[in-house]
């Protein structure tokens, strides 16, 4: 069965570029919700800084 | 009279600074990660513009065949990478250093994504080249599931042990069998297939000069694009441990249990000290210092 799949013609432009575009869409998918996850936990990590700053000030405020 | 000098305090304001040699050897994960970063936009850049206006149509697929330069080195990145989690994992099982698994974790995380990549492009390819979004009878195909399915269990393994030594060294032995399978199955697939899934190592030499090109500058690009992956994920992690144990410090929470929350993630940050560390030294503050007798 694969030996006759791989004798089919190309297909044309039109509907292979779907394809093309969809596979690359995903590849840029990928990289973009890593950097949308990425942002998540950078503000988390800012949010918990100002925190701890805070937590420092007031410390320091009270001997 | 006696003059006191504390050597120790759990004050982060009055804290002495570690030793040059201590502040050393932290892992500074965050170091080359702009040039990196750089790099593998650079390198991304170059190979989208070579697949797109430098390499010609091939004449079998035609413009379908553009997947092949972004599927088969997210395949490739991802196999190197399973392969690279067991290399690292045996460096943590000799020098039982948990920085080692935490990069064996984050490495096989990281090709577990590219795998998903993988695994949806090649689809796409099979749907428009062959007409069909999954072939069982293709071994190529059943084998790089068989192996990403194999992996998928890596984090529930992890999760199910909440000794975060015992779980490091399980999952060592995890990555390191699994490891060992990939070439072992990318072996076995090759001699016994027989059938149409292009072959990249055994027939490189048949691509035409510039679809090599373009090939060799997308592997490139994915791994580059790995690496700064990884880089910015370990870097992530170790500063929620760095912040995670200067909240301790400042909360002063040592007389609390020590209570790690359970995760599938490693954990590295240095151990949580105890209402009887606090004591030993406040103890070895109070001690009179040589030359310090006025």
């Amino acid at each position: 069965m694969t030996a006759n799949l791989a004798e089919l013609p190309a297909l044309p432009l039109h509907t292979a570029g779907r394809y093309v575009a969809g596979a690359y869409i995903v590849l840029f998918a990928l990289v973009l919700i890593y950097v949308a996850i990425m942002a998540i936990r950078l503000s988390r990590i800012e949010r918990q800084l100002g925190e701890l700053l805070e937590l420092a000030e007031r410390g320091r405020e009270e001997p | 009279m006696l003059r006191i000098r504390p050597i120790a305090t759990a004050s982060p304001s009055i804290a002495p600074r570690p030793p040059a040699a201590a502040r050393d050897r932290r892992p500074l994960y965050g170091r080359g990660l702009r040039t990196l970063s750089l790099a593998t936009v650079a390198a991304m850049v170059l190979a989208l513009a070579l697949v797109f206006f430098y390499a010609p149509l091939e004449a079998e697929q035609g413009f379908l065949q553009k997947i092949f330069y972004v599927h088969v080195p997210f395949a490739i990145v991802a196999l190197c990478g399973f392969v690279l989690g067991g290399v690292l994992a045996i460096v943590h099982l000799r020098t039982r250093d948990p920085r080692w698994d935490m990069r064996s974790y984050v490495v096989i995380h990281m090709s577990l994504i590219f795998a998903v990549g993988t695994l949806i492009t090649g689809s796409i390819w099979a749907k428009g080249s062959w007409g069909h979004w999954w072939v069982w009878s293709e071994p190529t195909l059943v084998s790089f599931l068989i192996i990403f399915l194999l992996y998928a269990t890596y984090q529930p393994l992890r999760f199910a042990i909440e000794d975060p030594e015992r779980q490091a060294r399980y999952a060592s032995v995890f990555a390191i069998t699994a490891g060992a399978f990939v070439p072992l199955n990318y072996v076995a697939v090759n001699m016994a297939t027989a059938y149409v899934h292009p072959r990249v190592f055994s027939n490189t030499s048949n691509l035409p000069g510039s679809m090599a090109l373009t090939f060799l500058v997308s592997l490139l690009a994915m791994t580059l694009l790995f690496a700064t992956l990884c880089k910015y994920e370990l870097t992530a992690k170790h500063a929620r441990m760095q912040l995670r144990a200067l909240r301790r410090r400042l909360t002063e929470e040592a007389d609390t249990p020590a209570r790690r929350p359970r995760s599938a993630a490693p954990s590295h940050e240095p151990p949580r000290r105890t209402a009887a560390d606090f004591q030993t030294s406040t103890a070895t503050a109070a001690r009179p210092i040589e030359g310090t007798r006025a």
